[in-house]
C-alpha cells in the first residue's frame, strides 16, 4: 500500500514528485494477478499535461471497466527524473502500482500533437522497450498509439505494433477479446488484429518509393490484410458511457476543470483545419445527457470550474438552455464556468456578462486571416462586419481587450492579405474611440497574433506547399511593419510563433515513414519534449536531418493532385473527390456553405448518423 | 459555525506540497458535500485555514484545519462523508465544533511535537548554551539565528529523535535543522501534535 517506486532521496530531489506518486482520489486499484491483460495508457507528455487530455480520461475508464484488465497510467518523467532515471538505470514505471512498464503486456501511446514524437521513443527507450516494433519479442509488451497523429501514422509508424484509427469507444472491446486469445505470439496476434476494422499493423504493409522520394505503392504483405484502414466513429453519442470515477490530481494541472464535451466533430469546413474534416460528421450529446454528466462530474471531482468542449460551441444546436442550465447550477453551487470557442455575438457577450469578470476577460477571434479574400478561400464563415459588429457590442458592454488571431502562409496569401491584418486591427480600434469617452473603459488593447499554417492530411489544403522558416519571418516582419504605420498603433500588440517549430510540424504533419530514422537520430541526440519552447532544439534538428540525407523542404514542397500521399491508405469517411473540390474552390474562392445550411457530398454520411441525418426544416 | 478538522497524512501522501494540499480539501469538501461557508464578492472560496504547513517528505499524525459551515452536521456523519472522499494515506480524525470567537488555528499554534526516525548516538550537538545557524532570506539576505531557544524539548528514544520545538507565526523551527544541527542526512520525519501559547493541544 501506498509504496512509491522512486526512492525518498530521488522523490525529495526533484520538482513536483507528486507527479509520479498516483494514488490521488479515484485512481483505478485493482490487483494485477486478478486480471488477463495489464496494459499503461500514456501520453507522452508531462503530468501535468496528460492528466488534461480528455481521451487519456475515456480510454481510462473504458479499459478500467472490464474486469479482466487494469489499465494504468505513465506520463513523461520531466527533464530532471529523466536525467536521474538514464544515470542510476532506472527503468519507467506505471502511476497505479509502482511498476515497472516492461512488465505490462501492452502499452498505449495516445498522441495528439506532432512535436511529441521524441517523446514517445524516451517513453520506450526508460521502459527498456526496443524502439523499433520490428526489433521486439514475444517477451515484450505490444505497444499501440491512438489520436489525432493516427490520421497520418506514418512518420511514427516503424515504432508501433498496431495503431488504432478513431474514437476509441467502437473497436477496443474486440482488440483487447483478440489480444487474450493470442497473448503471447506476437506476429499471430498483428495478424488477426489487422483484419479488425480500425486497426492498422504498419509492419503488415510493404512501402516503395520512386526515385524522386515520393511514394510509389503502398501496398499489404497478404492477402487477409485490408488494403483500406477505416477509421472508427461513434454514431450515437449518448451509448458513451459517463466516466463513473474521474482522477482528481493533486498537483494543479493544465486544464483544472470538468471539460464537458458537448459534440463531436464541426460543421464549418474551414479549409485548413484538420479536425472539422476528420472528425466528421458533427454528432452532438442529447442536452439531457450533458446536463446529468455535467452535474455528475463535477459532484465526483468536487472541481471549482467547468468548460465546455467542441469544435464550435455556438453551433451545438441546443446551446442556449445548455447554458441556461449551467449558470443557474454553477451560481447555486459556486462553480466557475469557462466559455472557449463561442462566436461574439449578443447572445455569447451576454452569457459572458453573467460568468465572466467583465474587467479581467477578454474577447477572442479567429479571424485567421487578415482579408475577406483570403478569408473566403480558406472558408473561414466569418466577416469583416463580423468582427467589427461583435467588438463594437462588447466595447458598449464594457470590454476593452480584443485578442485576433490569425495565420500567414495561407495558400494564395499576398502582401495585401498581410497588410490586411493591420488594417483590420485599426478599424476595431477606430471602432473603438467612437464611442464617448465617459463610456469608454481606458484604451483598446488588441493583441493580434499569427501562427504559420501547416497544412494538414484530410483537409483541402493538403496539396499546399510551407515555406521556409525564413521566409516565415519575413511574412511575419511586414505585418509588423504595417501595424507599425496604423494612427493607433500603440494599442496593438503583434507577436509569432517560433517558424522552426511549424516547419517541423509540417514535416511530421504530411511525413512518410522514412522519417523515423530522423526522429531516432535527433532523439539520440538529445531532443525530447519539442512542443515546449524552452527544450526545442532547432539546430540539433538541423544536424539530425543532415545526417540523414533528408531535407524538410521534400517534405513541406508544394503536392501533386495525382501523388500517392502516404495517409491515402486510411479512409475517414470524406472522400479525396471533395477534398480536391474544396482545394479547387478555395483557388477560384469559392466558399461553401456549412452542413446545416446545405450538404456538401463531403462523404461523412456513410457513418450514417449526426448532423447528415437531422432533420432539415 | 466553525469546525476544527484533524486529519494524518502519511505514506506517499507526504510528497504532496501544502498549496496542493489546499486544493486537495477544497475539492473533497464538494465531493463529501459539506456545506462549507464561502466568501463573499465576485470569486467566492471557501473559508479554510490550516494551522501549519507541512513540509514535503514529512508525514503527520496531527494535521489541523478550520473550516465554516452554513449549517449543522454531525462530527460522525462528517468524518464518514470526508473519508469516503480521502485517498490513500489521507484520514479525517476527528471534527469538533468551536467556539465562533475562537482565533484560527493559523493564529494559534505555537509550539509542535516530532518524531524523527533515525540512527542517533547523542544530542550533544543540542545541549550547548547556544546553537547559531545561518538563515537564507527569499531575498537571498544572510543572517544569523540562535535556534536555542526554539527546541523546548529533545530527547532519544532509541529508534530516533522526539523533538518539541517552536512552530507558528511567534517562532518557526522546521525539524531538518535540527538534523543537519546534529549532523544527520538520514531521517524520516513524522509530526505527532500541534500545540496552542497555553501548551493545549488544538
Amino acid at each position: 500500500m501506498n509504496k512509491t517506486f522512486l526512492s525518498e532521496d530521488i522523490l525529495l530531489n526533484i520538482e513536483k514528485p507528486a507527479r509520479y506518486i498516483g494514488n490521488e482520489p479515484n485512481m483505478c486499484v485493482k490487483n494485477a494477478d486478478d486480471v488477463d491483460i495489464r496494459i499503461a495508457l500514456c501520453f507522452p507528455d508531462v503530468y501535468e499535461i496528460g492528466m488534461s487530455n480528455i481521451g487519456i480520461q475515456i480510454i481510462y475508464e473504458l479499459f478500467n471497466r472490464r474486469e479482466d484488465i487494469y489499465c494504468e497510467r505513465v506520463f513523461s518523467p520531466w527533464h530532471d527524473l529523466d536525467a536521474i532515471m538514464r544515470e542510476r538505470k532506472i527503468p519507467l514505471f506505471t502511476l497505479e502500482s509502482q511498476s515497472p512498464v516492461k512488465e505490462m503486456d501492452m502499452i498505449g501511446i495516445s498522441m495528439g500533437y506532432e512535436m511529441c514524437y521524441t517523446n514517445v521513443l524516451q517513453i520506450l527507450d526508460l521502459s527498456g522497450i526496443p524502439l523499433y516494433s520490428k526489433d521486439r519479442t514475444d517477451a515484450d509488451p505490444i505497444v499501440f498509439g491512438g489520436g489525432t497523429c493516427t490520421y497520418n501514422p506514418e512518420p511514427i509508424a516503424d515504432f508501433f505494433d498496431f495503431l488504432y484509427i478513431g474514437e476509441a469507444e467502437t473497436k477496443y472491446d474486440e482488440v483487447m477479446d483478440l489480444y487474450k486469445k493470442y497473448k503471447g505470439n506476437r506476429s499471430e496476434f498483428l495478424r488477426q488484429v489487422s483484419h479488425i476494422e480500425g486497426i492498422y499493423v504498419p509492419s503488415l504493409y510493404d512501402v516503395r518509393y520512386n526515385e524522386d522520394g515520393t511514394v510509389n505503392s503502398f501496398t499489404p504483405e497478404y492477402e487477409d490484410v485490408p488494403g483500406k484502414v477505416r477509421r472508427q466513429a461513434v454514431v450515437d453519442m449518448d451509448s458513451v458511457r459517463f466516466i463513473d470515477k474521474p482522477i482528481v490530481p493533486f498537483i494543479k494541472v493544465t486544464q483544472d476543470r470538468v471539460v464537458l464535451e458537448i459534440m463531436r466533430g464541426c460543421i464549418r469546413g474551414c479549409r485548413f483545419c484538420q479536425a472539422g474534416i476528420i472528425y466528421r460528421p458533427l454528432r452532438e450529446h442529447s442536452i439531457e445527457y450533458l446536463k446529468d454528466y455535467a452535474v455528475k462530474m463535477l459532484e465526483l471531482t468536487g472541481s471549482d470550474e467547468i468548460s465546455l468542449s467542441s469544435l464550435s460551441s455556438s453551433d451545438f444546436s441546443k446551446i442556449e438552455e445548455l447554458l441556461d442550465f449551467l449558470i443557474d447550477y454553477t451560481s447555486v453551487k459556486k462553480v466557475n464556468i469557462s466559455l472557449p470557442s463561442l462566436r461574439i455575438d449578443t447572445f455569447s457577450l451576454d452569457v459572458m456578462n453573467k460568468v465572466q469578470d467583465v474587467k479581467k476577460s477578454s474577447l477572442t477571434f479567429a479571424s485567421e486571416a487578415g482579408t475577406q479574400r483570403l478569408r473566403d478561400v480558406i472558408n473561414k464563415g466569418i466577416t469583416e462586419e463580423d468582427i467589427l459588429k461583435g467588438s463594437m457590442e462588447a466595447f458598449k458592454g464594457g470590454w476593452n481587450k480584443v485578442k485576433m488571431y490569425f495565420m500567414l502562409g495561407l495558400p494564395t496569401e499576398g502582401p495585401e492579405d498581410r497588410d490586411g491584418i493591420g488594417d483590420l486591427c485599426e478599424k476595431i480600434a477606430e471602432n473603438y474611440y467612437t464611442i464617448p469617452k465617459e463610456e469608454r473603459v481606458g484604451k483598446v488593447q488588441i493583441s493580434a497574433s499569427s501562427s504559420f499554417f501547416v497544412p494538414k492530411p484530410f483537409t483541402p489544403f493538403q496539396w499546399a506547399p510551407m515555406y521556409t522558416a525564413d521566409e516565415y519571418r519575413e511574412m511575419a516582419g511586414a505585418v509588423m511593419d504595417h501595424i507599425r504605420q496604423q494612427l493607433n498603433q500603440k494599442c496593438i500588440k503583434y507577436a509569432w510563433h517560433d517558424p522552426e517549430v511549424s516547419v517541423l510540424e509540417g514535416v511530421f504533419a504530411r511525413g512518410d515513414r522514412k522519417l523515423s530514422r530522423l526522429i531516432e537520430t535527433a532523439y539520440r541526440k538529445g531532443c525530447m519534449y519539442d512542443a515546449w519552447s524552452d527544450s526545442f532544439k532547432s539546430e540539433l534538428w538541423d544536424e539530425a536531418f543532415d545526417e540523414c540525407g533528408m531535407s524538410k523542404e521534400f517534405y513541406n514542397r508544394e503536392r501533386d493532385q495525382d501523388e500517392l500521399l502516404p495517409w491515402d491508405f486510411i479512409d475517414i469517411g470524406v472522400t479525396k473527390e471533395f477534398l480536391k473540390r474544396e482545394w479547387s474552390n478555395a483557388l477560384n474562392g469559392v466558399t461553401t456553405p456549412n452542413c446545416r445550411q446545405q450538404c456538401s457530398g463531403c462523404g461523412a454520411r456513410c457513418y450514417e448518423g449526426g448532423v447528415c441525418f437531422e432533420s432539415k426544416n | 459555525m466553525k469546525v476544527r478538522i484533524k486529519f494524518s497524512k502519511h505514506g506517499n501522501t507526504r510528497y504532496i506540497g501544502h498549496l496542493d494540499i489546499m486544493r486537495y480539501f477544497q475539492k473533497a469538501m464538494r465531493r463529501a458535500d459539506i456545506p462549507i461557508r464561502y466568501s463573499e464578492g465576485f470569486s467566492p472560496h471557501q473559508i479554510m485555514s490550516f494551522a501549519a504547513p507541512l513540509g514535503v517528505g514529512i508525514e503527520s499524525d496531527y494535521e489541523i484545519l478550520d473550516i465554516e459551515i452554513t449549517e449543522q452536521v454531525d462530527p460522525d456523519t462528517a468524518i464518514r462523508r470526508l473519508n469516503e472522499v480521502m485517498c490513500d494515506g489521507i484520514r479525517v480524525l476527528d471534527w469538533k465544533y468551536i467556539d465562533d470567537n475562537t482565533g484560527n488555528a493559523m493564529s494559534l499554534v505555537a509550539s509542535a511535537d516530532y518524531f524523527v526516525e533515525c540512527d542517533c548516538e547523542s544530542l550533544d550537538p543540542l545541549n550547548q548554551p547556544e546553537i547559531i545557524i545561518t538563515k537564507e532570506s527569499k531575498s537571498g539576505d544572510k543572517k544569523k539565528v540562535d535556534i536555542k531557544p526554539m527546541i523546548y524539548k529533545a530527547e532519544l528514544t532509541g529508534d530516533g529523535v522526539f523533538l518539541h520545538i517552536a512552530q507558528g507565526s511567534a517562532g518557526n523551527l522546521k525539524p531538518d535543522i535540527i538534523m543537519s544541527v546534529l549532523n544527520i542526512s538520514k531521517y524520516h520525519i513524522i509530526r505527532k501534535c500541534l500545540y496552542d501559547t497555553n501548551g493545549l493541544t488544538l
